[in-house]
């Protein structure tokens, strides 16, 4: 099978896969990563798993990739007539959310279903004076399936969960656009190296994750440093592009960098390791300033066990937890390339140099 | 003082694939006032095969005539309005990232967050915003003004729009178990019962349809396009706000102004019109007869095409019926199929039924 990222990336946003409700997106993951590696499981939180093992001498050692597969959303709260109110999981800006295209997957006799619905703001003289004009808190927000009352009652409880269901979307320049590019552009990246990886040599075992409920804090990625027990790892998750409303530190031009992460989860001789590789097969990247800790996976993973080292890379991305995010095509390849030529580049005894001096 | 009309001209409007690939191509178009050529170009396409006089006017309504048989027919102007409100690029601040400003009545909470279309090749965009993690508590406490917010079509994207084009949101009509879900159903649903009546036109009547410009502006298409009909009654065919929502307290909703599911909704008074006293009751005595559910739009604010027509020369009796609609002037509204079917079926009913008696003066009580 030859894998072609644009339409995985598409399939893997058309998905659901809210933080702790994965099975949507692992499904999809799942065929792809078992056609590119020796074996595959799920970890008890159900992050997937995929190793490659290396050409190494036995005992080899071990590199983990972790990107995370989950999603923010919303969960049903109480049910009035066929108006279903909301809370969060992950964070979500309630301001993103009047208007907002969703799925409500519900049962209908022990089997899901999915629902097609929309999250709605209720017209200013039905709100308290708070409502009328400042921005809606969620509490006041529904979601409307457009079903009547006595179906609603039939197909939906309380816990539900509601995904975002804008369409993936290509825009102008190898951009695209939809929900959950946060992080599943990291997991097609992490694809991207594992499918040039099938290609040529390396000598340590590969272990890629596809984390879970990393957006309710490293959850996943907590359990499967532990169950992996690698040398070291690579986090890759999206940070912060320049556009509107952009900023962040970085403010990274979309389609022109790989951020490499420094800061307090990550070992400056992976850092040092990564930029080396990237010079030499002139990959752009640029320091992504992280001073106290990642706000990704990479927090969790350095103190798994005794402590893992980490290197993160990232992939820059407009309009963070929206579900209109953007990023570049070309940055997801360039991420999964530098990912592949740093890890087949691994000699076995590559830790020797991962020291503080 | 109705005419009788017989079973077999009788019109039981349906929706099938063919009228749901119309009222699809009609929802996804994108049409904001000012520029309302893509639903022209339908409503022309759709009306060509019954060759019926048919002209664009100076501002771009679609004005068609269609004449009935007999002697002494009453002169009947529907209008339904072709734009929808939306945005325009006004301002380039990056490659692929412009300014907009919004044509009609959209709340800026509805536009954060949302896919967009530009210009007349739907080029896809999105408009973002911030991050959450970026925000201080203190920003989340104010809603994003439209001044802040860009339309962002992608890299390179500077060549595929350009300022003065209008967006409008990117959402594909959609059926929802027994509803509706689209933008612009204010007022394509309107659009879609004209052709349908002009397809089904009751032969009593001569009926003059309007397909007008920038009603959300002010009803201004219609203004000209009464002028230009000189008609002896007007109709409008609208969608109103279905605000049947729970209050936030839990209080009983008593300004639902209508409810889904409760059939048209005839207008007594808005902020435009008062509804002629004959026209009112000619469409509430017909529903009943035909078995048809329907409900009154409370009294209240807002306006329709009606507001234009019924001021036209020496003065047009008028009334408005509305398809009910929630969620109007935002990304997508919902409609019930059964309420936007009920109100075809009234309207051709009740145009059947129509004559010159309707004119006689009435005691205003």
């Amino acid at each position: 099978m030859t894998f072609e990222i644009l339409p995985f990336l598409k399939s893997m946003i058309s998905v659901a896969g809210l933080s702790g409700y994965e099975t949507p997106i692992r499904d999809v993951i799942t065929p792809v990563w078992q056609d590119l590696s020796d074996r595959t499981w799920v970890s008890s939180h159900g992050s997937l798993h995929a190793m490659r093992y290396g050409e190494g001498a036995e005992p080899r050692p071990k590199v983990m990739i972790a990107a995370h597969m989950d999603a923010i959303g919303l969960m049903v709260t109480a049910i009035e007539n066929e108006f279903l109110r909301i809370t969060q999981v992950g964070g979500v800006d309630p301001r993103i959310l009047p208007g907002q295209m969703v799925t409500v997957h519900g049962s209908k006799s022990g089997e899901m279903v999915e629902l097609p619905g929309m999250v709605v703001m209720p017209p200013a003289h039905l709100l308290p004076k708070d409502g009328k004009s400042g921005p809606l808190p969620q509490k006041y927000l529904f979601v409307d399936t457009g079903l009547r009352a006595k179906e609603v009652d039939k197909l939906v409880r309380v816990g539900d969960v509601i995904s975002f269901a804008t369409d993936p979307r290509e825009l102008s320049g190898d951009t695209i656009s939809g929900h959950t590019l946060d992080n599943r552009a990291s997991v097609a990246a992490t694809t991207v190296a594992l499918d040039e990886l099938s290609r040529r040599k390396h000598l340590w075992d590969v272990i890629a994750v596809a984390t879970s409920q990393e957006e309710v804090g490293g959850i996943g990625a907590k359990g499967s440093s532990f169950d992996i027990m690698p040398d070291f790892a690579i986090v890759i998750d999206v940070t912060f592009a320049n556009g509107p409303g952009g900023g962040g530190i970085g403010n990274f031009e979309l389609g022109k960098t790989v951020p490499i992460t420094w800061g307090a989860c990550d070992h400056p001789a992976l850092y040092d390791a990564m930029k080396a590789v990237a010079d030499e097969y002139e990959i752009p990247v640029t320091r992504d300033f992280s001073p106290s800790g990642s706000g990704t996976d990479a927090y969790d993973v350095q103190i798994a066990q005794a402590g893992i080292p980490v290197v993160e890379l990232g992939i820059p991305l407009r309009y963070m937890h929206t579900p209109v995010e953007v990023v570049s095509i070309k940055d997801v390849k360039r991420a999964g390339r530098l990912m592949a030529e740093f890890i087949s580049s691994l000699p076995l005894d590559f830790m020797n140099t991962v020291r503080w001096e | 003082m109705a005419r009788q009309v017989e079973n077999s001209k009788k019109y039981s409007p349906k929706l099938g694939k063919k009228e749901l690939d119309l009222l699809t191509r009609l929802s996804n178009a994108l049409s904001v006032s000012g520029d309302e050529q893509e639903v022209r170009e339908i409503v022309y396409e759709e009306l060509k095969p019954l060759d019926l006089p048919m002209h664009t006017d100076a501002m771009g309504n679609v004005l068609v005539r269609h004449e009935g048989k007999g002697k002494d027919r009453l002169k009947v102007m529907i209008a339904t309005h072709m734009d929808e409100v939306g945005m325009m690029l006004t301002k380039e601040d990056g490659d692929g990232l412009f300014e907009f400003v919004v044509i009609g009545g959209v709340d800026p909470r509805q536009l954060v967050g949302k896919p967009v279309i530009v210009g007349r090749k739907h080029v896809p965009g999105v408009i973002g915003a911030k991050a959450i993690h970026l925000t201080t508590k203190e920003e989340r406490e104010q809603v994003l003004k439209v001044n802040s917010l860009r339309i962002d079509v992608g890299l390179g994207g500077s060549k595929l729009v350009e300022i003065g084009d209008r967006a409008t949101f990117a959402t594909s009509l959609a059926v929802l178990g027994p509803s509706l879900r689209g933008k612009a159903l204010d007022d394509r649903l309107g659009v879609f019962n004209l052709i349908q009546l002009l397809k089904n036109a009751p032969d009593n009547i001569d009926l003059l349809a309007a397909f007008t410009v920038q009603e959300e502006l002010g009803l201004r298409g219609a203004t000209i396009a009464a002028y230009h009909f000189n008609p002896d009654i007007g109709i409008a065919m609208d969608s109103t706000p279905a605000n049947d929502m729970p209050h936030f307290d839990g209080e009983a909703n008593h300004t639902h102004n209508t409810k889904l599911d409760g059939g048209p909704a005839i207008y007594l008074m808005d902020g435009a019109t008062i509804g002629d006293h004959r026209l009112v009751k000619w469409l509430t005595e017909t529903a009943d007869a035909e078995k048809i559910p329907w409900q009154y739009r409370q009294p209240g604010r807002g306006g329709t095409d009606a507001g234009a027509i019924h001021k036209t020369r020496a003065g047009v009796p008028s009334v408005s019926v509305s398809v009910p609609q929630r969620y109007l002037h935002s990304p997508a509204g919902m409609v019930r199929i059964d309420d936007e079917l009920n109100t075809l079926k009234l309207m051709h009913a009740a145009l059947s039924r129509l004559d010159k008696s309707i004119l006689k003066p009435q005691e205003n009580k």
